[in-house]
């Protein structure tokens, strides 16, 4: 039992973070809201069958194409959109919200809701691992997952643009002042977490079939490991991803399977009382409480 | 000849500035008629069955329940707190006022004001750890909070768990079903344009344009954020109460996302802050989305763009514009 | 235990920001009804030091005791409650509202409701009294103003009527004069010098040293968080520890 819920326990927390991790770069570092975050990911689920189911790509093209377009798809989303409203954070959240919302709503409306929809495993196949199986995509999301994690960290803290990206989030007039282009930086940082967004879409989407109700969890997931690791940070991310993994993993296994949603609820209750500004959180501490 | 665009007072609305207003019928029938009219077509409106219909009636009644959402929604962005979860204002009345009925077969006559002032203080209880965040996080939170209540009610399948709770008891009768929300709707209404006039709101807006300030002039913004979400709460959880009997049902529905869309979208469209302009929103978006059944689903794209739209491109909303062409008018100067 | 009678007790307070010790181990008492000064180069903590005070940022370790009462870390409508009122460097009053509207904000608040014996008096009323006070002339235009039209010597103004509001004991003024032109500051300072005289406790954290040192009793100078002087205002235009602090920092006018 418990190797078992150890291997699982880290698969779940691993998705939790990739699902979390390209919100955060945009939101949490950036301070660009990106509340159609869930649209984003479904509808990379949806590019890629579409891809796959109609136009009959090969599978890895179909996934490239489909990082592309999204990622495109944030970028304009930016000029589009956001643009008018930047500095307005809670206009930034409503007006993506909406889109997001608009995304998900019109995929229900155009039917795609039955049980066809499902994406390919990367690789079929499993293997065992001290007397535990372990689906081959399954080892592809810990892999990836732990992969981008460390990316990300790295980008964040060593390359221009990932310098940047936080550049924005903390001082954007300083920033400016130091020649970052405010604007392109942060179209660039909603490209990325789309980008993201739909790495995290295709590695874990085929664990099961594409339901639009995914795309408003995606969100609740990506807010409540954000709230709980605090969202700027990548460490917090995956700490809290481990937390949240482990205490899902575990009320399921021994509790009952249906309520590790509440674990979410929970979560998101306790730090808010305890430690608004997350575990790894910073200096949003003074913004919040005061 | 160049041409500047002039905009003026118009010249009632400079005599009207004072106590003076009073001393003509033409000013005090300026003042009166953007306030009075609508208020009579809304109690007339009912009595018009005959004319408009039965379908559209009912329409009515469910326009009067989001414009009780969006003045909710209104008087909490008033003290700095954005929701984008109100259904869960709507669900908790709904389940209140739905359980009482049920398990304790009380009469709507109690469980409508029970459901109300139970489902504002849940939905207030629950928040009050997530008021000291600054806006953006509070409506994030808000989003989810409806989301996890009906996955709540899912997983431990209780207050009827999927299936809801169903055969409860119905209105009297339809003059209930049409002149309670109209009433509530108006009470409302002018109950939180008074309120936000009044010293009071002025503590609240100050709480929401520079809440250190407040604090610093020794107010507990945090007790005065709880009253204020109580009261949203009030307004909210009575739309949710009165639905459940009107659809002698309440179920995970309640939490649905369309509650706390749409009285978003009507509060942005029609004008944030206003509490006039989130009616009006209400009151164009749902006759109009009616319109559009036929479409079905599609609806919810439809609102998702016009609340792009608005917050993008029309931020004032509609009811700033609608009052300044009241208010002033323009003409074309030649400046030479 | 021997009751401390100081009025203001502040005891080897510290406070890190990430890694940088903004203050450390400050410690100075204050008696009832004096004029104590806070001076030292930009960056020496000095807003800091207030935000600890008025529960703005709470501290790392060390104690506030305010009139025998323990208001460490408390929160600012706390702090603001029991009678410690507090100006912001940042002026940022209710744009969009008059001038004296903005002052009913803390005449809303519990505190001055109860020393007024419960009952309240038209707010609107007292509102403009105050900013008569502080040097608005009382029979033009200007208390009725939007605050966003005013120039900047009002509004600085209108923050001391803001605290004033709230009938406090101990006033903290932070660089209230910054901003504020010659003749601005010759009329702002008789009325804290009025002010000071009627009883109430004042500190005032200020760059402009020529006035301060006419009418504090006391100040002290702080740099890099630490306190390094504590005495009259002649003492401090002599001590060698305040003058190296300050050269290489240019003093503003």
């Amino acid at each position: 039992m418990l190797p078992s819920i150890i291997i699982y326990g880290l698969v779940n927390s691993v998705i939790l973070a990739l699902i979390a991790m390209g919100f955060s770069l945009t939101f949490g570092i950036s301070g660009v809201a990106n509340f159609a975050y869930g649209g984003f990911y479904i509808f990379s689920g949806f590019l890629v069958w579409m891809l796959l189911n109609y136009l009959k790509f090969p599978f890895i093209l179909a996934i490239i194409v489909t990082i592309g377009v999204v990622g495109l798809l944030g970028f304009v989303t930016y000029w589009v959109i956001l643009l008018r409203v930047r500095g307005i954070p809670l206009s930034e959240v409503i007006a993506t919200f909406a889109l997001g919302v608009g995304i998900l709503e019109l995929f229900r409306w155009m039917g795609f809701v039955t049980y066809e929809f499902t994406l390919p495993y990367l690789k079929k196949g499993m293997i065992m691992i001290v007397g535990v199986p372990l689906d081959y995509q399954r080892l592809f999301i810990i892999g990836i997952g732990l992969a981008l994690v460390l990316f990300l960290y790295f980008f964040t803290h060593y390359t221009r643009i990932g310098l940047a990206f936080r550049g924005i989030a903390q001082n954007e007039r300083t920033a400016i002042s130091l020649g970052i282009k405010s604007d392109r930086t942060a179209a660039l940082s909603l490209a990325f977490g789309s980008a993201m967004a739909s790495v995290a879409a295709i590695v874990i989407l085929p664990l099961g079939i594409i339901s639009i109700n995914i795309g408003y969890e995606v969100l609740l997931v990506a807010v409540a490991v954000g709230i709980v690791g605090g969202l700027e940070s990548v460490p917090g991310i995956l700490v809290a991803s481990l937390i949240l993994g482990y205490a899902q993993i575990i009320t399921g296994t021994y509790y009952k399977p249906e309520w590790m949603m509440v674990v979410y609820l929970a979560a998101i209750v306790l730090v808010l009382a305890i430690k608004p500004s997350g575990l790894f959180g910073k200096f949003k501490e003074l913004e919040e409480r005061v | 000849m160049k041409f500047r665009k002039e905009r003026l007072d118009r010249g009632i609305k400079a005599r009207c500035e004072d106590i003076f207003a009073l001393s003509s019928y033409r000013e005090i029938l300026y003042l009166m008629f953007p306030r009075v009219v609508p208020v009579l077509i809304l109690l007339i409106l009912p009595l018009l069955q005959g004319v408009i219909g039965l379908y559209w009636e009912k329409v009515l009644m469910i326009t009067c329940v989001i414009a009780l959402l969006a003045l909710s929604w209104d008087l909490m962005a008033a003290v700095g707190l954005i929701s984008l979860g109100q259904a869960l204002f709507f669900g908790s009345g709904a389940y209140i006022t739905g359980f009482l009925n049920y398990t304790f077969k009380l009469p709507p006559i109690l469980t409508i004001p029970l459901g109300t002032l139970g489902g504002a203080l849940f939905s207030t209880l629950l928040l009050l750890p997530v008021m000291r965040l600054r806006g953006v996080y509070f409506a994030i939170v808000t989003l989810t909070m409806p989301l996890l209540l009906a996955r709540f009610i899912e997983t431990t399948k209780i207050l009827g768990g999927t299936e809801g709770m169903s055969a409860l008891s119905s209105l009297p009768n339809i003059w209930v079903e049409l002149y309670v929300p109209v009433f509530a709707l108006l009470i409302c209404l002018f109950g939180f344009r008074r309120l936000i006039n009044e010293d009071y709101g002025l503590v609240l807006q100050g709480i929401r344009d520079n809440d250190r300030a407040v604090m610093s002039g020794a107010i507990n913004i945090y007790w005065f954020k709880a009253q204020a979400v109580f009261i949203a709460g009030i307004a909210g959880a009575f739309a949710g109460a009165f639905m459940t009997h009107y659809y002698r049902f309440v179920g995970m529905p309640a939490f649905a996302m369309d509650y706390s869309i749409l009285p978003l979208t009507a509060a942005v469209l029609g004008g944030v802050g206003t509490f006039a302009g989130p009616t009006i929103g209400a009151f164009i978006l749902i006759p109009l989305s009616e319109l559009l059944r036929a479409v079905g689903t599609l609806r919810v794209v439809f609102y998702s763009v016009i609340l792009i739209i608005c917050v993008v491109g029309l931020p004032e909303g509609i009811f700033h514009y609608i009052r300044r062409k009241y208010h002033q008018f323009e003409r074309m100067v030649d400046v030479g | 235990m021997e009751e401390d009678k100081t009025f203001l007790k502040v005891e080897e307070i510290n406070k890190n920001f990430g890694g940088v010790a903004a203050i450390v181990r400050v410690s100075f008492s204050l008696d009832k009804g004096e004029l104590l000064g806070i001076i030292g180069p930009n960056g020496s903590g000095k807003t800091t030091l207030v935000n600890l005070l008025t529960g703005f940022v709470k501290p790392d370790s060390g104690t506030v005791i305010y009139q025998g009462r323990n208001i460490t870390g408390k929160m600012p409508y706390k702090i603001a409650e029991v009678g410690i009122a507090r100006t912001f460097q940042m002026v940022k009053p209710f744009y969009q509202l008059s001038a004296f509207k903005n002052l009913i904000i803390p005449l809303y608040s519990s505190r001055v409701k109860k020393l007024r014996g419960g009952k309240y008096g038209d707010r609107d009323d007292v509102a403009i009294d105050l900013l008569e006070d502080v040097g608005f002339e009382r029979d033009s235009f200007v208390p009725y103003k939007i605050a966003s039209s005013l120039p900047h010597g009002y509004l600085k103004r209108l923050e001391l009527a803001r605290c004033l509001a709230l009938r406090p004991d101990l006033l903290i003024l932070d660089e209230l004069f910054s901003g504020m032109s010659m003749s601005e500051v010759a009329s702002t300072l008789p009325i804290i010098e009025k002010l000071n005289g009627e009883g109430l406790t004042i500190i005032m954290v200020e760059h402009r040293l020529k006035e301060l040192f006419r009418i504090a009793h006391r100040v002290i100078a702080l740099n890099f968080g630490a306190k390094i002087a504590d005495g009259p205002p002649r003492e401090m235009m002599e001590n060698e520890a305040v003058k190296a602090a300050y050269l290489g920092s240019e003093e503003e006018d």
